[in-house]
């Protein structure tokens, strides 16, 4: 069959999958005072359809911050603001201002979500086709395309919660993509755009940065590297600008703003993350031991060191490949280290994730399902539980189906051979790490994954301990997570030189 | 390998239509004529079952049918008891749906049994293709996938899957030369949904005739002396046990005119309220048109023109102005003579069960054309089996192509909500363009011609003009019906064409044959 219809056959059954996900319940529904993010979505277009820009981050009296008040850059609030255009187009009192609030309809709904589908359907997945068919080697482009598109978590929390998720990671997407074919001016452009739509992205930076600078040292810093150092540099600060523009007249907004982003003073984390902090907190109470300013260093400290050898190792060597395994690498340890983690920030690393799909299957579906596992306490909250279990049921069979990525796990494969023979040298007891991710361990983990979102959907849990479920969950992922940063990190590292992967591939 | 790779894509399907599902929200009429017979059945003694009537949805499928509900039930009682209760009119909770929405997923089993029998028995070219390009592969995705099935199964709600995986399973038991298991299976599922009466004629001229007779004479007509008198008892003793075990009990409590009269409700009208596409759409449309063209040029009084609306929503009769009423024996008549040619044509010229087939799909696209109270859903008895035939022969595919994009569009009306359209739309892209690729690859070449393309592209412009436009305009509120009538009246035209494609192949067969023979 022709390229073109199986590729639309796929966006169609992506589509179908995410508008189907999308009939379900959203986060907040019914639930006043508060809501969730579904009406923060919806208040923000009332606050900015309402207000002039420069109230939209204050609090006056007419926008009370503490009730879902802006806590996104720039983008965010114009895409915002452009909803809310259509939104009084349609129906004026779903942006009417304090008397719209907490408004909840059918239509609203159906609204709500087509907003979400337009903007994935124009952003992320164009950046997925692009990504696939021009960036991923070997035959079974397609089949990745459609592992992509269907990953859980992307979808039940854009569909099901209620967030745009696709639009940031869309944008940083694109910013591979284009960095893949060339383009670096480009690239650092569309990175910007994610940048400024969520500061979340700020997990990703890293390796961009040093991607574009070891490019630039590549080509000699004396001369073509400094031009192209200096274009990147101008492309970002005038995106930058042009994003920042209407708040740049006044310090005190740009403070305001950049308060807003940080709000430091949320603590280490909240709820239930399936994190560094939030783990340890089952042994010691960081929480209340230390001060507000000491968890921040710590935190500060461990994730720069847990960053440092894969941007170091990508500064030296900025391929693809390299930059790939950064991303991951990157966020991932932002996510189990950083200052403030919410559980839906998972799906940073899992959008890098995504792209090793066909490099390394096994490691690469296993992390994306324990990603999605790492968030049922919150689907279970909104009521997306059939939601949740179907599209994770139909994500492992059509990825470990047409990956075949049973059958790819010996230590060739999984790109851990250099590491074994690095290291048969120094420690040998260390070496059964290679041997972790097998077949039957990924089996066990499914099988507790299912055993643990069975319990918390039908046990009730003991009186003195109402939040062991969740505990238990993001502990259990947890572990997943640490496990496959140091994978990916030894990956990265041990990456022999490119001759010899290409003589690998072409021997596969 | 085969069966392998049908049960391969099997889950897929299955995990899409659980995806469906999640419409948990959403339930149809027959979610409640369902539940209400579930009621039945489960709290009601047998001899009640046909009377009951406190629910307007009165019982009115065969009695294997309803045992098939009493044995749900028995499961039904552990989800919510209260759905059991006859007098709960209406009644929906979370588990109830869960339950009947489970229920239409686990019997499609059967659905998947039958593909994957069906699969085996198609005919194989040589020669290594990719798995994509395997005539079986593509029949189980066109099956497997039916928009149609999907739709109306699973979202709407009615348990197709399980009935049309026995009448699939019945037509491969045929194919693969066990006659009487096909029997067997068919006489089933007369006895579970009496809508496949329908078919019967080609079922018993086609067992009479290739299964009775044991030779042919070497012209292909029939050799009485080969008459087997021993399979004629045979399979006559299966008709009559399976009907016995269902009728058997209602005729000794002296109730068979009661549960007939429930079988057949001839007091409705001669079309649904959305007409079914096919030809009487187009007697009531060239009927209409002629009033209201009478009442411009003044040649009619507006007064004496029956008031009837077309459209009111609720079944009822619905009288011609100007042209003749038709009356169901009219309509019985019609049918049996559009079916006419083709169960003789197998009579005369037996050609083995893929001419049982052709004729299969005849008798019922004619009963879909010409029957009395056609509901849109009936047109999937004609495109399921079809597909069988469409990965065989190019001619067939291109009439499939037709029959099967018409005929899908024309159960759009199903789903009328707001956030039911994406899904039905995609749904619809999706297995048009499989249908569209994988065919043309397997054929390698176009299989439509022009115009055909061109009447096909004009279901996007009705599609656009009826669920996007329409709405917008004024008319909206004043003739909110009109959606409906250009819906099944375009839809007709394609389904009437597809028809008569179909019988010219079957007769040019016809024709073939007897000039070889010469």
């Amino acid at each position: 069959m022709e390229n073109w219809s199986l590729v639309s056959i796929c966006v169609l059954f992506g589509l179908t999958a995410r508008w189907a996900v999308s009939l379900n319940s959203y986060s907040g529904a019914g639930k006043p005072p508060m809501f969730g993010d579904y009406e923060a979505q919806r208040h923000w277009q009332e606050v900015t359809y309402n207000l002039p820009v420069h109230e939209w981050y204050f609090n006056t009296t007419d926008n009370n911050l503490n009730y879902w008040g802006l806590d996104y850059p720039p983008l965010t609030a114009y895409h915002s603001l452009l909803c809310a255009h259509v939104a009084k187009l349609i129906n004026p009192d779903w942006v009417e201002l304090h008397a719209s609030r907490g408004h909840e309809s059918y239509g609203h709904k159906l609204f709500m979500r087509a907003t979400v589908l337009v903007a994935d359907l124009l952003i992320y997945i164009p950046a997925v086709v692009l990504y696939s068919f021009y960036l991923s080697e070997g035959s079974n482009k397609k089949k990745v395309f459609l592992c992509i598109l269907l990953y859980p978590g992307l979808i039940l929390i854009d569909y099901g919660h209620f967030q745009y998720n696709s639009i940031s990671l869309g944008l940083a997407l694109w910013g591979v993509v284009v960095l893949g074919l060339g383009w670096d001016v480009l690239g650092s452009l569309a990175f910007v755009l994610s940048l400024n739509y969520k500061q979340m992205e700020l997990y990703h930076s890293l390796p961009f940065f040093c991607y574009l600078l070891g490019k630039c040292f590549k080509q000699g810093l004396a001369g073509r590297g400094l031009f192209l150092l200096v274009k990147i540099a101008v492309t970002v600060l005038v995106t930058f600008a042009l994003c920042w523009l209407p708040f740049l007249s006044d310090p005190g907004q740009i403070l305001q703003v950049v308060h807003r982003l940080f709000p430091v003073g949320r603590g280490l984390f909240e709820d239930k993350v399936a994190n560094t902090w939030c783990s340890l907190n089952v042994l010691i109470k960081i929480k209340t031991i230390l001060s507000t300013d000491t968890q921040l260093y710590i935190s500060l400290t461990t994730t720069l060191l847990a960053i440092l050898p894969s941007s170091i190792k990508l500064l030296m060597k900025p391929t693809l490949w390299q930059f790939k395994l950064a991303l991951v690498n990157s966020s991932l340890a932002f996510f189990l280290f950083s200052f403030q983690v919410h559980e839906k920030s998972i799906l940073l690393p899992a959008l890098p994730v995504c792209l090793l799909l066909n490099d390394l299957p096994l490691p690469a579906i296993w992390f994306l399902q324990a990603s999605t596992f790492s968030m049922l306490p919150l689907f279970l909250k909104d009521g997306l539980l059939v939601p949740y279990v179907v599209t994770s049921l139909a994500f492992l069979f059509f990825s470990i189906y047409l990956l075949s990525a049973l059958e790819h796990c010996s230590e060739d494969k999984l790109r851990l051979g250099p590491y074994r023979r690095l290291l048969i040298c120094i420690v040998r007891r260390y070496g059964y790490l290679s041997n972790c991710i097998n077949k039957d361990h990924f089996y066990f983990s499914i099988t507790a994954m299912a055993g643990l979102s069975f319990m918390s959907v039908a046990l009730a849990p003991p009186a003195q301990l109402p939040d062991l479920f969740p505990l238990l969950v993001s502990v259990f992922s947890y572990l997943h997570f640490l496990g496959l940063l140091l994978y990916f990190n030894i990956v990265q590292i041990a990456e022999p030189p490119q001759s010899v992967r290409k003589n690998q591939k072409k021997s596969n | 390998t085969q069966c392998l790779f049908t049960l391969v894509i099997a889950p897929d399907t299955e995990t899409l239509k659980l995806t469906e599902q999640q419409i948990l929200f959403y339930h149809s009429t027959d979610f409640e004529v369902h539940r209400n017979w579930l009621a039945i059945t489960h709290s009601l003694p047998v001899s009640k079952w046909y009377h009951e009537n406190t629910s307007e949805w009165t019982l009115d499928y065969p009695p294997l049918f309803a045992w098939f509900e009493y044995s749900l039930s028995h499961v039904a009682q552990h989800f919510d008891k209260e759905m059991l209760v006859v007098q709960n009119l209406l009644y929906t909770s979370p588990a109830t749906i869960l339950f009947q929405r489970l229920s239409v997923i686990v019997t499609d089993i059967v659905f998947i049994y039958a593909v994957k029998e069906c699969c085996r028995s198609v005919r194989e070219e040589k020669g290594s293709k990719d798995l994509l390009g395997h005539p079986f592969f593509i029949l189980a995705a066109l099956l497997l996938w039916n928009f149609g099935l999907l739709i109306v199964d699973h979202i709407h709600f009615q348990y197709n899957g399980f009935l049309f995986g026995i009448l699939l399973l019945s037509v491969a038991r045929h194919l693969q030369g066990r006659h009487l298991e096909g029997a067997l299976l068919f006489t089933v599922l007369l006895n579970l949904k009496h809508i496949y009466l329908y078919i019967a004629p080609a079922y018993g001229i086609f067992l009479l005739r290739s299964y009775c007779f044991t030779e042919d004479n070497t012209d292909g007509s029939v050799r009485w002396s080969s008459f087997s008198p021993v399979r004629l008892v045979a399979l006559g003793s299966i008709v009559i046990s399976v009907g016995a075990l269902s009728f058997g009990p209602f005729i000794a409590m002296g109730q068979l005119p009661q549960v007939l009269s429930r079988l057949f409700p001839f007091k409705r009208g001669l079309c649904h309220a959305y007409w079914a596409p096919n030809v009487w759409a187009l007697y009531n449309m060239v009927d209409k048109a002629l009033s209201v063209l009478g009442v411009r040029l003044k040649l009619l009084d507006v007064a004496k023109l029956p008031k009837a609306s077309m459209t009111g929503g609720l079944v009822q009769e619905f009288q011609h102005s100007i042209l003749p009423s038709v009356s169901p024996s009219i309509t019985l008549i019609c049918t049996l003579l559009s079916i006419m040619p083709a169960v003789l044509s197998i009579w005369c010229r037996p050609r083995g069960a893929r001419g049982f087939l052709r004729c299969l799909v005849v008798c019922a696209l004619g009963s879909f054309m010409f029957g009395w109270h056609v509901h849109e859903k009936a047109i999937l008895m004609a495109i399921l089996p079809f597909s069988i035939l469409a990965v065989e022969s190019r001619e067939d595919a291109g009439i499939f192509l037709m029959l099967t994009t018409t005929g899908h569009y024309s159960l759009f009306p199903l789903l009328f909500t707001a956030a039911e359209l994406p899904i039905k739309v995609l749904l619809m892209l999706l297995f048009t363009l499989y249908s569209f690729t994988s065919l043309k690859k397997l054929f390698r070449g176009s299989l439509l011609n022009p115009l055909e393309t061109t009447y096909l592209l004009g279901l996007v412009a009705v599609e656009i003009l009826c669920e996007v436009v329409y709405p917008l305009s004024p008319w909206q509120h004043t003739m909110p019906f009109v959606p409906l009538l250009v819906t099944s009246v375009y839809c007709s035209l394609g389904v009437c064409y597809s028809f008569i494609r179909l019988y010219v192949s079957l007769l040019r067969q016809h024709g073939t044959d007897k000039h070889k023979q010469l």
